[in-house]
């Protein structure tokens, strides 16, 4: 990582302290709530696995398998102090993780492993984003993954100046850009254009950014663990 | 041949609390007090309210209001999703339900303290999950961020720019100048403002984004028949569509054939065959404001222009009063306040009836529309 790194890792120490509390509670009530529900799932299936049993699985090679992760869902946007948040699934000095749903896990288990797959029908071969239980042109329910060849093109982007959540305050103003896949151009995923897999949000100049402009994917692993495709242009 | 829509049913009362940053009050006394309002306005007595409806996002149910105003039975109560998209929508159902015999008085309303609350996106609880798992990561934090990058590529395939925009932002803020009641009254726009505004997300300034405002509004719906009797003249609901096209993704509409073509097109097909008016009809309309871009947008989807065609209709002065299309007469969401696109339908009322601040001589039919970029409706109004 480079620029905005330092100056987010000195704040770091005063406001970790007074979320760390309520964040560990929150990740506690998170995998408790999971644990039960892996107990339950063994219950159901008569297996004697242990409570990390799910945790391995969502790792196996082939195929995987999807990682549920609990969520609230707010019904409302606007509902003052209900620590809403608080809650934050990472350090709020960190960029955001995904949290997948169901349809989406494997999309970031084969990202994990350094593969951009996209959801393709195993009926009639259509791909489709963001994935979904079943194919919108045949109505299969057979799905695979296939691998992308990690090529495409700059579709559109902006760049994003303060009022943002601190993390990406502190590289504002970055880039986000939208990529056309070459293999699927209907695919379009949202990522950053970045001068190397791990360098900062606002690592390339912002006179680069065309739309049109031909992109490679990279990938690169966040502070919590999940990996995330990035974008380097094609001719640096 | 079952029930229709067309003129069933007459908007016949609007009420609204003033519009501020910050106002003291809870958006539930908000809300009775905008409904209150708008019953006066009608001249029906809370007891006779036996319907209403709201948005998904509306923080005061409906038994709230109820208990609170001293509504009487109630027999039709519903809630439209997609935020902003739902504005219409309340009305629509609420005429839906009066056409078919299901009530005689509804309200339909929007309380929201957007202004000294929270921002919904900041909510990362929220908003993590599908499908901000595949945006929210990589800093597409915001809904500017998310139209900001439509509108990027719409400029890009039409050569429409940053003074497009504006012509947008300068009608809703002359309008607002005319209006005592909004937030920007006393604070005109000029084109150097607007082009050395701070950036939100390239390519959208400040002056590109809707208010953050409280305040609380509200109508009332009745039959064409009872209409008649009402205090004020009536306002008829000539048409009335929703939208949620195919492959549709929300907001971050990215993932089809056309994401440069949103729900606006499908309410439009779906009102313009309801009506027996077009778009060459519309005297003034009020469309929903929550970005710049999404003007152009939609007037393209309603048919006002070609494809491409939106931002070239905004030049010459045509979204001013005495132009083509006379836009968002109270100032909308850019410039009188952003409750959710309610304010747009009480300013078509108020166009219909004569009585705007920026009225529009002999106005007779009015186009309302809600949020663009997410599930929409519309609703075609008529005097």
């Amino acid at each position: 990582m480079s620029t905005g790194e330092p100056a987010r890792r000195s704040t770091r120490g005063t406001t970790r302290k007074t979320t760390d509390s309520t964040t560990r509670k929150a990740v506690a009530a998170r995998k408790t709530a999971d644990s039960r529900k892996a107990a339950d799932a063994r219950k159901t299936a008569g297996s004697p696995e242990p409570a990390d049993a799910s945790a391995r699985e969502s790792m196996a090679p082939d195929p995987p398998r999807a990682t549920v992760t609990t969520i609230v869902t707010a019904t409302t946007d606007n509902r003052p102090g209900t620590g809403g948040d608080l809650l934050l699934p990472v350090p709020d000095e960190d960029l955001l993780s995904p949290v997948p749903d169901e349809d989406g896990a494997p999309f970031w288990e084969y990202a994990a492993r350094g593969e951009l797959r996209v959801q393709t029908c195993t009926a009639c071969d259509a791909p489709r984003f963001p994935p979904r239980p079943c194919c919108p042109h045949c109505q299969s329910f057979d799905s695979h993954w296939r691998r992308m060849s990690g090529r495409g093109r700059i579709w559109s982007y902006v760049r994003p100046h303060p009022p943002l959540l601190p993390a990406y305050a502190a590289q504002a103003p970055y880039n986000v850009i939208l990529v056309e896949l070459a293999d699927a151009p209907r695919i379009r995923l949202v990522g950053n254009l970045v001068t190397a897999a791990d360098a900062a949000l606002d690592s390339v100049d912002p006179a680069r950014l065309r739309i049109g402009a031909p992109v490679k994917v990279a990938f690169h692993t966040l502070p919590g663990g999940m990996t995330v495709p990035r974008w380097l242009l094609e001719r640096p | 041949m079952g029930a229709t829509l067309k003129d069933a049913t007459a908007i016949v009362g609007i009420g609204q609390t003033p519009f501020a940053k910050h106002l003291p009050e809870s958006e539930k006394a908000l809300a009775c007090r905008a409904v209150l309002a708008a019953l006066d306005d009608a001249g029906i007595a809370p007891s006779e309210v036996d319907a209403f409806a709201s948005y998904t996002m509306e923080e005061t149910d409906e038994v709230e209001i109820a208990k609170a105003i001293g509504a009487g039975e109630v027999t039709h109560f519903s809630k439209v999703g997609y935020g902003g998209g739902g504005s219409c929508a309340t009305v629509a159902h609420l005429a839906a339900a009066i056409a078919t015999g299901q009530a005689s008085v509804g309200v339909a309303w929007r309380s929201r303290k957007r202004g000294s609350g929270p921002r919904p996106w900041k909510n990362t609880q929220a908003q993590l999950p599908t499908p901000g798992q595949w945006t929210r990561p990589f800093g597409l934090l915001r809904p500017a961020d998310e139209i900001g990058m439509l509108a990027r590529r719409y400029m890009h395939e039409y050569g429409a720019t940053r003074d497009h925009l504006f012509n947008v932002a300068l009608a809703c803020r002359n309008r607002a100048n005319q209006n005592p009641d909004a937030i920007m009254y006393d604070r005109p726009l000029t084109r150097e403002m607007y082009m050395t505004a701070r950036w939100i997300s390239e390519p959208l300034c400040l002056f590109d984004n809707c208010l953050e405002t409280d305040g609380a509004l509200a109508c009332v719906i009745v039959s064409a028949e009872r209409a008649r009797d009402c205090r004020q003249r009536p306002v008829y609901v000539h048409s009335a569509a929703q939208g949620l096209p195919a492959q549709h993704h929300g907001m971050v509409n990215y993932w089809n054939d056309d994401p440069l073509t949103g729900p606006a097109w499908t309410a439009a097909r779906h009102l313009w065959k309801g009506a027996d008016l077009g778009p060459q009809d519309v005297d003034v309309a009020q469309i929903y404001d929550a970005f710049t871009p999404l003007i152009p947008l939609s007037l393209e989807g309603y048919g006002f222009c070609g494809r491409g065609e939106g931002a070239a209709f905004t030049e010459g002065g045509a979204l001013e009063i005495g132009g083509r299309l006379p836009l968002n007469t109270g100032g909308g969401g850019l410039s009188e306040a952003y409750v959710h696109g309610f304010n747009l339908i009480t300013e078509g009322v108020k166009q219909l009836r004569g009585t705007s601040t920026a009225q529009v001589p002999d106005a007779a039919t009015c186009l309302v529309t809600a949020g663009e970029g997410v599930p929409t409706s519309a609703l075609l109004l008529r005097s």
